[in-house]
């Protein structure tokens, strides 16, 4: 079998154990590949535990820039015996393994279709360090200097790589470079550097940026002007709050007192953070929470109260595998119908669908102002894989002219000029009412808030005319949400077609991909990335222009397929299920396979061929 | 109960307080509740303690959970906001109100199903926060809304009206509110509104966790022999510990009592609890006392009433945050956005 021979366009796989600090020296090599201007797609395959089980990180690299997961592996770092296995077992044929030689293992324990490629790790780690903790920390960093020379990586890109993350410790700095350097020199010295598989110098990354989703949200809380979380901590939301915690220590610390322009409270639970961000909202500061699955569950109630009582609240909603306790450490889109319709009663949210950190960011900062404008819970629905994996993206940008649209808050001076005020009238026709911030006015504007019964002022009323009247304004309100949420992404196909294909979230640089291995099997598919619900008419209209609709998802049940059906009144026929849903993230051979089998199964022949015979 | 609203024509000899309103400024909405009920009395002691303390009525945000207790928000203060937000979760909205306006007082107002049954967490939890409110629960021992099961705080052995006795252990939400932090603790009547009404004045101006116990009689589904909340039960075995007075830092403190049976306490506000002592001995800064003391008394079958502990130097939540004094729902948009500048520099980290 010939070795791959590949460059810039590979799939390179580390398997470790779960607390050995693999985790930075693998993404040194990722940053170190980027440095190259070569882009690359990381994701952390990792078990619900802290040390000791296995975790894998899986890195693309791709020249074109496809950051969706390829699947398969062209190079296995198997650093973990209890996974050697499985390990060897996923290389392509032609692939290669990477390993530490300083046991001995049986000819068994490899395969003739592969390269092996061993360094004793161990050996030297042993030999040049005493302490044990820097035994393991610095073998990390030996496989990264030894990867560096086989895949024919500039050693200085990646000494220098060190020196800007550890800039102002210089210790730090010599004893990693060492580490780097005794991998690289000792693979140069006793394998064939550089292997078939190689890194060299392009143009592909430009000022692109790498920071994982969960860190864009909590940075764009902080630009959408949030002051106050409640949270509870639960995988794999947390680290929303920790970024917004330690964004806010920088940006949001008053200079001249050392004091907090933020509040961020640990709750007890899911149903006490939201009652907090509720709290907050309600009295006028900008609040928000982030959470997964098992949280959007125990908040429903809350839900149906700020949905009813009318409380701008922002949710972030990491995603993970569902439903009870579900796969936490695996992604899904999952959530969708829970987030939809949270809540008894008839209900209906506003739901925010980013692709990528920086939308993360864009559209996390944008569901602030559309909670303050529509006055009530809007969901950014992410996943785990945009979540917690750094992600390439498109650097963030912030317009310095930019005010905060706080909505309709009737003021003390608008009060005195004698305006009407109703909390739950309808004075303008698009269903969102007026408010006021308690403590506004002595005399004018307070009100009641409450989630059961009640007149256009707030009265208390069980009268069902009042009722109809405020459901009735509620769903125009919902209306009027279409106008305001992020206008739909369509991306036509190199020809006209009558396929179209629906897609959102975290699926989208696998859809990109499969469009053009689609285009390459002369199958030609409309796409259009859905960014919120409900739904904006363009998306209606796509469906309408179609024939035959793909909706792809990460999910079992083809939820937004669901909300589509439901809230456009649409035949299910039309719609087809293109679902990926066993925790990793979706790839593009399975989109464009799927697409390409539904075609041939339900004999809907492309147009183009069709016209030929 | 009454379904005849008050005439709103007020007499112009009618008293002002110190900020110009008066005492039916603090008024609500019509009671809903039945005829004779506790509540009402509380709901009364409220506007008598904010009309006394010259609070105007829209500096006060008013939370409560669901239940015959939470409702009664609509019938005070109906100049201030109010929140009526689901069953036992009042603490956590009122904690985020909090987090918000910090210049605001808040006044949490809940019942002993909501507060010992579905919501002793968020209770459990705001105590510990170190929330600065004021936390009265409205307790009958009974779900009055959905007609008279025992509530989480009836009396181990005591009757319900159709006969069955009670065979948990109660939760007594005071030595709980001691053991969990809070700074102001105090148990009243609703039927005694002398003590009442300076308890409540006492919380208001309180800084951190107040809490008062009011035992609130249910005149429809536990004012019964067997009861152990009913108001002759209550009248009988009322012990109050002390009588209290809140002065004002503008008042004079003026008294005939003998200065050995007196205690003052200065609040961080300048304003001064005056202690009559009824116990001899008792001492309400002394919070393992305190705590002991209520056991003990439990024990001979009283229900210890009054200022049961004080700490004056209280710390509260935003302390422990050490958020800016302005309120943060204040702050404007160039104190939260950090700009294109830093975002630029954030960027260049990122690659």
């Amino acid at each position: 079998m010939k070795p791959i021979q590949s460059s810039n366009d590979f799939v390179i796989k580390f398997a470790n154990v779960n607390g050995s600090g693999s985790a930075s020296a693998n993404e040194l090599f990722a940053r170190a590949i980027m440095r190259m201007g070569v882009p690359v797609a990381p994701r952390n395959i990792f078990p619900s535990n802290i040390q000791g089980m296995p975790t894998w990180y899986e890195m693309r690299v791709s020249a074109a820039g496809w950051l969706g997961r390829r699947g398969g592996c062209d190079l296995m770092v198997a650093m973990n015996p209890q996974t050697w296995d499985r390990d060897v077992a996923e290389i392509e044929p032609g692939g290669y393994l990477f390993y530490d030689s300083t046991k001995a293992q049986p000819r068994s324990r490899f395969r003739e279709d592969i390269t092996v490629l061993g360094i004793p790790l161990t050996e030297i780690c042993n030999r040049e360090y005493t302490d044990a903790r820097q035994r393991q920390l610095f073998k990390n960093i030996m496989y990264v200097g030894a990867l560096t020379a086989l895949l024919g990586i500039d050693f200085s890109v990646v000494e220098k790589l060190i020196a800007d993350q550890y800039r102002g410790k210089d210790k730090l700095i010599g004893a990693n470079v060492n580490a780097l350097k005794l991998g690289y020199d000792h693979a140069r010295a006793n394998l064939p550097c550089p292997i078939g598989l190689r890194v060299e110098r392009a143009d592909g990354v430009g000022d692109k940026i790498f920071i994982n989703g969960n860190n864009a949200c909590g940075l764009g809380a902080v630009y959408g002007g949030a002051t106050v979380a409640g949270w509870y901590p639960i995988t794999p939301s947390t680290s929303v709050i920790e970024a917004f915690s330690s964004y806010c220590r920088k940006y949001r610390t008053d200079p001249d007192n050392g004091m907090a322009r933020y509040a961020i409270v640990q709750a007890e639970d899911e149903l006490a953070s939201i009652g907090m961000v509720i709290g907050a909202a309600w009295n006028g500061a900008r609040a928000f929470t982030a959470t997964s699955g098992p949280g959007i569950s125990l908040m429903q109630e809350f839900f149906g109260l700020a949905y009813f009582a009318e409380v701008p609240v922002v949710v972030f909603n990491v995603q993970r595998g569902g439903p009870s306790t579900g796969m936490p450490t695996r992604t899904q889109q999952s959530d969708l119908i829970s987030c939809a319709y949270a809540s008894h009663g008839d209900t209906k949210h506003v739901l925010l669908f980013p692709e990528d950190p920086y939308e993360c960011f864009t559209l996390g900062a944008q569901a602030f102002d559309l909670a303050d404008r529509l006055q009530t819970p809007v969901f950014v629905l992410l996943d785990l894989d945009i979540g917690m994996n750094d992600r390439l993206c498109h650097p963030f940008d912030w317009d310095d002219s930019r005010r905060y649209d706080r909505g309709k808050v009737m003021t003390a001076e608008m009060l005195d000029a004698g305006r009407n005020f109703g909390r739950y009238l309808d004075v303008d026709g698009d269903g969102i009412p007026w408010r006021t911030i308690p403590g506004t006015h002595p005399t004018k504007g307070a009100f009641f808030s409450r989630g059961t019964t009640r007149n256009a002022y707030a009265k208390y009323s069980e009268a069902g005319t009042d009722y109809v009247y405020n459901m009735e304004r509620l769903r125009h309100k919902l209306e009027t949400a279409k106008k305001l949420v992020p206008a739909p992404v369509i991306k036509p196909a190199s020809q006209p077609t009558r396929f179209g294909a629906i897609y959102y979230g975290s699926t989208s640089p696998a859809m990109a991909e499969a469009s053009t291995l689609l285009e390459a099997q002369d199958v030609h598919v409309d796409t259009l990335r859905v960014r919120g619900f409900p739904f904006a008419d363009e998306v209606i209209d796509f469906i309408d222009q179609h024939e035959v609709v793909f909706v792809i998802e990460q999910n079992e049940s083809g939820q937004l397929r669901m909300l589509l059906l439901t809230e456009g009144e649409i035949d299910p026929k039309k719609l087809i299920r293109v679902l990926h849903y066993d925790g990793t993230p979706i790839t593009a051979r399975f989109i464009s396979g799927r697409i390409a089998d539904a075609l041939s199964e339900h004999k809907v022949t492309p147009l183009r061929k069709q016209v030929a015979s | 109960m009454t379904y005849l609203a008050k005439p709103k024509l007020l007499r112009a000899d009618a008293p002002r307080n110190a900020v110009g309103y008066t005492r039916r400024d603090y008024e609500g909405a019509i009671s809903t509740l039945c005829a004779g009920c506790g509540h009402d009395s509380i709901s009364a002691a409220v506007v008598q303690a904010c009309f006394d303390l010259d609070i105007e009525p829209h500096k006060v945000a008013k939370l409560s959970g669901i239940g015959c207790s939470s409702k009664t928000p609509d019938y005070f203060l109906g100049a201030s906001h109010g929140f009526n937000t689901t069953h036992g979760r009042m603490p956590s909205v009122l904690t985020g109100a909090a987090l918000a306006n910090r210049d605001l007082i808040y006044l949490g107002v809940s019942g002993d199903g909501d507060s010992a049954s579905i919501g002793i967490a968020q209770f459990a939890h705001a105590m510990r926060r170190g929330v600065n409110m004021a936390y009265i629960c409205e307790n009958n021992g009974v779900y009055g809304l959905t007609k008279g099961q025992f509530s989480a705080t009836a009396d181990k052995g005591s009757k319900n009206k159709r006969g069955v006795v009670n065979s948990d252990t109660p939760i007594d939400l005071v030595a709980l509110s001691l053991q969990l932090g809070a700074t102001f603790v105090a148990r009243s009547f609703s039927g005694d509104k002398e003590q009442l009404v300076p308890l409540i004045k006492g919380a208001l101006r309180h800084r951190g966790p107040a809490f008062i116990d009011v035992i609130s009689p249910c005149v429809t589904f536990n004012n019964h022999a067997g009861s152990t909340k009913s108001y002759d039960y209550v009248r009988e075995h009322n012990e109050a510990v002390n009588r209290l007075d809140v002065i004002l830092p503008r008042d004079k403190i003026e008294t005939s009592y003998n200065p050995g049976s007196l205690r003052r306490v200065v609040q961080h506000d300048g304003s001064v609890l005056l202690l009559r002592k009824v116990a001899v001995d008792y001492d309400p800064a002394d919070r393992v006392a305190a705590m002991n003391y209520l056991q003990e008394r439990q024990t001979l079958g009283e229900i210890v009433t009054g200022l049961i502990y004080v700490d004056s130097s209280a710390e509260d939540m935003h302390r422990h945050l050490n958020t800016v004094e302005k309120p943060l729902n204040q702050l404007g948009d160039a104190y939260l956005c950090p700009g294109s500048k830093a975002l630029d520099a954030l960027n260049a980290s990122l690659r």
